[in-house]
């Protein structure tokens, strides 16, 4: 029962852990740190998700729950009915197994389409986008619409619109290309695949959302700061403006899509930066070392 | 950009800047000489179209004994598509690309969307298509796309002044 407890505080911590990092603002700050963060708690609540059904199952044994694992399976494997057991609790110890797969594949699937629709955008990137001698390196489509993106993998492509080139200047095109470069160069897709795949196993809870949009937005403030590293602050805020307001100017009435709230935090930030919190950023890192600690330390004992 | 690849390149842009005079398609021999500074053989080119018609970008119809081939979808129509990932507007959920920014209106949603629909009937008249205004601009994301199929390829979207 106490390794149950202890998945079950796990749990409790994780969530409330991505709650006080969801609200903090320092994250903002040391946008790396805020990353590495919630990729610990992210991992420590599904290995304790995992964990929490099956030490309940398990409760007959005693033993740490991977001692306890490797028990059961021994006597499974004697084909004996493990004593002790009641058929609920080895349902409870499938659904832990059960949920264990369900992560794995949906990660693994949603890498395999990721890869796939990225294939797919670089075969028609090659038919129809342009080089551009004002942009050395990317590639330019010819369309009104502002869009600078990173198409990501082993050899990335850099991509804007005809609408961008007209929209910026070159101080502040060159910022957007380093801001793309870096996205390229710490592969920030895969950073951001699994909280994307878990969002599509659990669409409807709340916080699982709360991180995937904590977690894009704080690849973005990283790229920012690589760009600001190089060019400054003045262009990339300067760009960041003119995206904002290239679509302000055409929808009447409010009705701009979700990333334009994000937009004002990123110039908001780069205009009045603080230095990174190291204190508060070492005792979150400790923090949610520990969170994984925890169900790991269960599970290999 | 590879040799194939940009073998690839060239022949579309053949299909594609010279067809509009030759709705029919070309066959390979035409191909060939538009292409003539580059001194490809017959069969190269025959290979590289076979390539693009096993990806989907070229239609091929028999006539006699050979094949005239034409571009599936117009250049301006593949751009669009290519514009609705980039703009996240494709409904696919897969992290596939990182966005630096992305500025788009319910209005131009709704024209990259009909260009796509659109993108399955290169024979569709090329009149000015005045795109309507957005029903529910509040949600251009979430939206499922409107098949208008009707709608030609419109890629003059409104241009963010400046």
């Amino acid at each position: 029962m106490t390794y149950a407890l202890h998945f079950g505080l796990t749990v409790l911590a994780c969530w409330l852990t991505a709650q006080v990092l969801a609200r903090s603002t320092w994250t903002w700050r040391s946008p790396r740190v805020a990353i590495v963060c919630w990729q610990a708690v992210g991992l420590a609540a599904g290995l304790a998700a995992m964990g929490l059904p099956m030490a309940l199952g398990l409760a007959a044994y005693d033993l740490p729950t991977g001692s306890a694992l490797w028990a059961l399976a021994e006597e499974l494997r004697r084909g004996a009915w493990p004593a002790g057991v009641t058929p609920l609790q080895l349902g409870l110890i499938g659904l832990g197994c059960g949920i264990g797969v369900v992560l794995f594949t949906t990660t693994l699937r949603s890498l395999h389409s990721a890869v796939r629709a990225q294939r797919r955008h670089r075969d028609l990137l090659t038919l129809v986008a342009r080089q551009d001698p004002t942009v050395p390196g990317a590639l330019v489509l010819d369309h009104p619409s502002a869009a600078a993106y990173c198409l990501p993998g082993v050899r990335p492509r850099v991509v804007v619109s005809a609408g961008t080139l007209d929209l910026l200047d070159q101080a502040e095109l060159a910022a957007v290309l380093t801001h793309e470069r870096a996205h390229a160069q710490e592969r920030h897709d895969l950073v951001l695949l699994p909280f994307t795949a878990l969002r599509r196993v659990l669409p409807w809870l709340r916080w699982v959302r709360d991180a995937h949009e904590r977690v894009a937005l704080l690849v973005e403030m990283r790229a920012d700061d690589k760009a600001r590293e190089r060019h400054a602050e003045a262009p990339l805020a300067g760009a960041l403006r003119r995206f904002a307001a290239a679509g302000d100017r055409i929808t009447p009435a409010g009705t701009l899509g979700i990333g334009d709230r994000d937009l004002e935090l990123r110039v908001h930030r780069l205009l009045e930066s603080g230095r990174p919190p190291r204190l508060v950023g070492a005792a979150a890192l400790a923090v949610t070392t520990t969170l994984v600690a925890l169900p790991v330390s269960l599970f290999l004992s | 950009m590879t040799r194939l690849g940009e073998l690839e390149r060239a022949v579309m842009d053949v299909l594609w800047d010279l067809l509009p005079g030759r709705s029919d398609g070309l066959m390979v021999r035409e191909v060939v000489d538009a292409l003539a500074g580059r001194e490809l053989a017959y069969t190269t080119v025959l290979t590289v179209l076979d390539r693009l018609a096993g990806k989907g970008m070229v239609r091929r119809e028999r006539e006699g004994r050979a094949w005239r081939y034409r571009a599936a979808a117009s250049r301006e129509a593949h751009i669009a598509k290519l514009m609705l990932d980039a703009l996240d507007l494709g409904g696919s959920r897969d992290a596939a690309l990182v966005r630096f920014a992305r500025s788009v209106t319910g209005t131009e949603a709704e024209v990259l969307r009909a260009a796509l629909s659109a993108a399955g009937e290169p024979s569709a008249p090329a009149s000015p298509a005045t795109p309507a205004p957005p029903a529910t601009p509040a949600d251009p994301i979430t939206s499922a796309p409107p098949v208008t199929p009707t709608v030609p390829a419109t890629p003059a979207a409104k241009a963010p002044e400046h």
